[in-house]
């Protein structure tokens, strides 16, 4: 049966760029400080004061409107967006209305897992603003009394506007979980949801199928989504609210004004914002003191080579180069460029990129989200793990052991393989000696032989018990084998 | 001669000559304010012991032989309207009675740099909003020349009290020939800079791409020396050119030699005085005597100037204003009282006569206290002509205007800049008149905006173009000042100077100054 709608998505992304000074002054925009402590008379609006642009959060822009594939324009200027609130305290905001610094680009998502089919989202424009203050609505008692810090006003914000291509929640949170990997790997942001450095609001509709072909449903905003999931949820509700108010009203595009509504977390619903908000006009206009801002084509061809070995780029690298997995190879890069780095160095050092792709993920990982750690921190080095990881392969120590025994004790003493391996009279059991203690348990115990000869060939697991009590250095897989091996002679 | 009717580089020369304090010169400013500004009110405020104590302080560095700023003690006055923060900046508005800045605006830094002793504050037009210092919310400033005539405007404090020989040099402000019509009205020398010469760094703005400071003094010689001091490129101000300052008062006496003076001929058309075309025609011969040749010029799209001024300017205008909401600073409506009101009127609209429906309807129509508070703060807080040109503006940008008004606006102001570059080709300087009158009563065109806007016709064009501007006192009617404007391509300050110092030294009408009862 084939849906009777189709979801189409838009979604506007505000990322707050890792400056260490706001966009237009020279105050601090760390997150935490007590309120207004990080203000001066620029970001505050006094009287008489200027702006003047932080080049940096402009370089953080461009890095990332290059690497969203991105043109960029050799001529940009600011505008003004004038509005009351308490929280803007010059009556306007600086952004870019126009002209904006960068505009049509792209950014390709996929799921290994399939979830969703592989997509290029187009970029319909990302610019530079400064964010607002932040207000404080403190209703306690019934006393309505609201309180501003402007430590935020000024903080760069660049603003991504995707095209409507996203076809279903799950795309717009692949869309957003690629996004924010980018922007991780440029170093642009730290993409923190809840200290707001990246907001999501998006845009939805629906495109009705009907035998006279498809009829769009008015636009809705939606705000208020504070991760990830909160977005495919509030997706999902409204994709679903407004096929149930198509059904009941048959409203179309352009038939109501544009909508705005607030995602409700705990009551998992959206909710009309009030008309009021949304009906302002900005009066943009070019902003008199600021100069426009240029960039040339050779800057623009000096960033795209620093940008370094991007996501996409990594994953087919990874694939290619140590033929892992897509599923492997999109795990360990949405890990982050430090943890590719030692994949990197684990699989050249151990030879073998799969074993290290699943050492990786298994024990590394696992141990890393359990302490809490970032791999830099990580105890064991790249080199010391590739060098266990060849010995597993070469058949030293079996891979059980490697794991349970070796590995542990190298993550708390920080020894190298080695030293763990001779410190343990862990050594390679050669096969003749291995052949000698299998007849020898094979006719210890003759109802397994009999069971084995029948064809119950896992009855031979009984026997590595008693064989690694006897040396724990066997590998209990070749045990097995050479039991199989040779019980139908005896 | 008086000492206060020396000019200020003659006053400097007695101060490093050891012939004169600057507290005593200090305490004689201090004394003519005090005898005549209660007739002419051109300070908003004196701070007579701030003054005396920089005065003090400078003489003592210059008895112990310390190298002294290029001011050396000067008094100056400063238009309300430069932060200080030492000083409220009221800008002439009741909105900011009682805000004190928390910083120094760049050219104060200078001046203070300079050694110049800051005097007091002079009167303005709100916001530096009019041409006749009628809208100041303290009072008007009177003409010294005659007190029942305006000092023209906005700087219209910072004319008259040089022209009342209260204080040697003074700061205003030009955004659309606040400098250069008062400084005509009053009979003093005053320059507007090319946009980007001065720093605007702490002068409240009014509209961002017209605004410049600039100095007002006697004779061209001392406004180069206060230019010199002001000029320069700020890191704080994007808009500022980083550009050499020329000495301006080391070049200020050399004559300017094959001088090309172009004449427009839009600026004697109808509506000019008599008087005042007399007067300009006769400057003009005192150039060519010198040696100056005259060029017929036009410049054809200076008769749109008035009209693309009053869109861009208050457009402009009504964005950098809407920061006095009364949230953050300035005045803010009594909240008490408005709560109360805004209470009555809920309660009235919920038991009035209208059906339910229609009730709730209206109550919901009602501000939010927040908007109220905005609404009632700001309708306290500006004047009129504020309100007039803030509605003027928010209209001219608003959606479906924008393009015929602002965008509009823009085209003309780049064909203005056109007809100045096309004259500039074939002149050094365009010379004209300021003002088609002189001064007129205090009230004569208080009711109507339109007459008052029609003042800035031969300045605003200068202010759009970009280009610097200077006016001297060139004659009188009826004993009231005339003066001749010049202009100059941009960065041509020092052009200007050279041309009005030329013209000073064959005339005395800078030197004259009005009686005061
Ligand atoms: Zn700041």
């Amino acid at each position: 049966m084939t849906a009777p709608y189709t979801t189409i998505i838009g979604l506007e992304i505000h990322v707050q760029l890792a400056t260490a000074s706001k966009l237009f002054c020279g105050c601090s925009t760390r997150f935490g400080a007590p309120p207004n402590t990080q203000t001066c008379q620029v970001c505050i609006g006094m009287p008489g004061v200027l702006p003047v642009m932080n080049r940096r959060a402009f370089e953080l822009g461009l890095r990332t409107a290059v690497a969203l594939n991105c043109q960029i324009a050799p001529f940009t200027k600011w505008d003004r967006k004038n509005y009351y609130y308490p929280d803007l305290p010059k009556g306007y905001q600086i952004s870019q209305y126009d002209l904006p610094f960068s505009s049509e680009g792209w950014l390709d998502i996929s799921d290994p897992k399939g979830k969703i089919e592989p997509r290029r989202v187009g970029i319909i424009r990302a610019h530079l603003e400064e964010d607002a203050g932040k207000s404080m609505h403190d209703e306690a008692a019934g006393q309505a009394d609201s309180r501003i810090d402007l430590n935020r006003t000024g903080t760069p914000l660049l603003e991504i506007v995707s095209k409507p291509d996203m076809r279903s929640p799950a795309e717009a949170k692949a869309f957003l979980t690629e996004l924010k990997l980018l922007l991780t790997y440029l170093g642009v942001s730290d993409c923190n949801m809840q200290e707001g450095s990246l907001r999501v609001d998006a845009n939805v509709n629906l495109h009705v199928h009907t035998p006279d072909g498809n009829v769009p449903t008015p636009i809705v905003e939606i705000k208020n989504m504070n991760s990830f999931r909160a977005v495919e949820r509030a997706l999902a509700y409204e994709a679903e609210r407004q096929w149930q108010v198509w059904q009941e009203t048959g409203q179309r595009l352009g038939q109501v004004p544009k909508q705005t509504r607030g995602w409700d977390d705990q009551a998992n619903v959206t909710r009309g914002q009030r008309h009021k908000e949304e009906s302002s006009d900005y009066r943009y206009f070019p902003e008199p003191d600021l100069v426009p801002a240029t960039v040339t084509a050779a800057e623009v061809e000096q960033v795209r080579a620093e940008l370094g070995e991007l996501p996409a780029a990594l994953r087919t690298r990874l694939e290619s180069t140590y033929g892992i997995t897509p599923y492997d190879s999109d795990v360990l890069v949405n890990q982050g460029r430090e943890l590719v780095a030692y994949f990197i160095a684990l699989a050249d050092g151990a030879g073998d990129g799969k074993a290290a792709a699943n050492w990786l993920q298994q024990d590394v990982l696992r141990e890393l989200n359990a302490r809490d750690l970032s791999i830099d921190k990580f105890p064991v080095s790249a080199a010391r793990l590739a060098e266990l990881i060849a010995l597993v392969k070469k058949g030293d120590i079996d891979h059980t052991r490697a794991r349970e025994v070796v590995f542990v004790e190298m993550l708390s003493s920080g020894k190298s393989a080695a030293d763990v391996l001779r410190e343990k009279g862990i050594e390679r059991v050669d096969e003749s000696e291995l052949e000698a203690l299998a007849r020898e348990l094979l006719a210890a115990n003759p109802k397994i032989l009999a069971d084995i000869k029948q064809g119950t060939t896992k009855a031979a697991g009984a026997l590595i018990g008693q064989a690694k009590k006897r040396n724990p250095n066997i590998s209990p897989n070749r045990l097995l084998e050479i039991c199989l091996a040779i019980a139908p002679g005896m | 001669m008086t000492l206060l009717e020396k000019t200020a580089t003659e006053l400097l020369a007695d101060l490093a000559a050891g012939r004169l304090s600057s507290a005593e010169l200090v305490r004689a400013c201090l004394e003519q304010i005090e005898r005549h500004d209660g007739a002419v009110h051109a300070f908003l405020r004196v701070d007579s012991e701030r003054a005396l104590a920089q005065a003090k302080a400078i003489d003592e560095r210059r008895a112990r032989g310390d190298k002294l700023g290029p001011l050396g003690g000067l008094p100056v006055a400063i238009k309300d309207l430069l932060c200080d923060r030492d000083e409220l900046c009221t800008c002439g508005s009741r909105m900011l009675e009682n805000f004190r800045p928390p910083y120094d605006a760049a050219v104060i830094e200078k001046i203070k740099a300079a050694d110049g002793v800051l005097l007091g504050r002079t009167n303005l037009d709100e916001f530096a909003m009019g041409g006749s210092t009628e809208n100041s919310a303290f009072g008007p400033t009177c003409n010294p020349w005659d007190t029942t005539r305006i000092a023209g405007g906005s700087s219209g404090g910072a004319a008259a009290c040089v022209a009342a020989r209260m204080v040697p040099l003074s700061i205003g402000t030009d955004t659309g020939g606040s400098i250069r019509q008062p400084a005509g009205l009053c009979g003093v020398t005053g320059l507007k800079p090319t946009y980007g010469r001065v720093s605007r760094y702490g002068l409240v703005a009014f509209a961002s791409s017209l605004d410049q400071i600039g100095p007002l003094a006697q004779s061209a010689e001392d406004a180069a020396l206060l230019l010199e001091v002001i000029a320069g490129h700020d890191p704080r101000d994007s808009t500022s050119v980083p550009k050499e300052v020329p000495a301006y008062s080391k070049s200020v006496n050399k004559p300017l030699a094959g001088l090309r003076l172009g004449i427009a001929r839009e600026h004697f058309a109808a509506g000019l005085d008599a008087e005042v075309e007399r007067a300009v025609r006769e400057a003009i011969k005192v150039y060519q005597s010198l040696g100056a040749k005259v060029v017929d010029i036009s410049l054809p799209h200076g008769k749109y100037g008035v009209a693309c001024y009053y869109v861009i300017a208050p457009s402009e205008a009504s964005s950098n204003l809407a920061r006095y909401d009364g949230v953050h600073y300035g005045h803010r409506t009594d909240v008490r009282i408005m709560s109360e009101a805004l209470e009555a009127e809920r309660a009235a609209l919920e038991h009035g006569s209208a059906g339910r429906a229609a009730a709730e309807a209206a109550v919901a129509q009602l501000d939010t206290p927040l908007v109220r508070m905005y609404r009632q703060s700001r309708a306290e807080g500006f004047g009129p002509e504020v309100k007039r040109r803030i509605m003027l503006g928010t209209y001219a940008l608003s959606a479906g205007y924008y393009d015929a008004y602002y965008l509009k606006a823009l085209k003309v102001r780049r064909l203005i800049r056109q007809d100045y570059d096309t004259a500039f080709k074939d002149v050094d300087l365009i010379v004209g008149p300021v003002t088609s009158t002189p001064a007129f009563k205090i009230g004569e065109k208080s009711d109507d905006p339109l007459a008052m806007y029609l003042v800035d016709l031969y300045t605003v064009s200068a202010n759009l173009a970009g280009v610097g501007g200077i006016v001297v006192p060139c004659g009188q009617s009826n004993g009231l000042p005339i003066g001749l404007q010049l202009q100059a391509p941009p960065f041509e300050e020092e052009r200007l100077l050279r041309a009005a110092a030329m013209y000073q030294r064959e005339t005395d009408w800078h030197r004259r100054a009005p009686t005061l009862a």
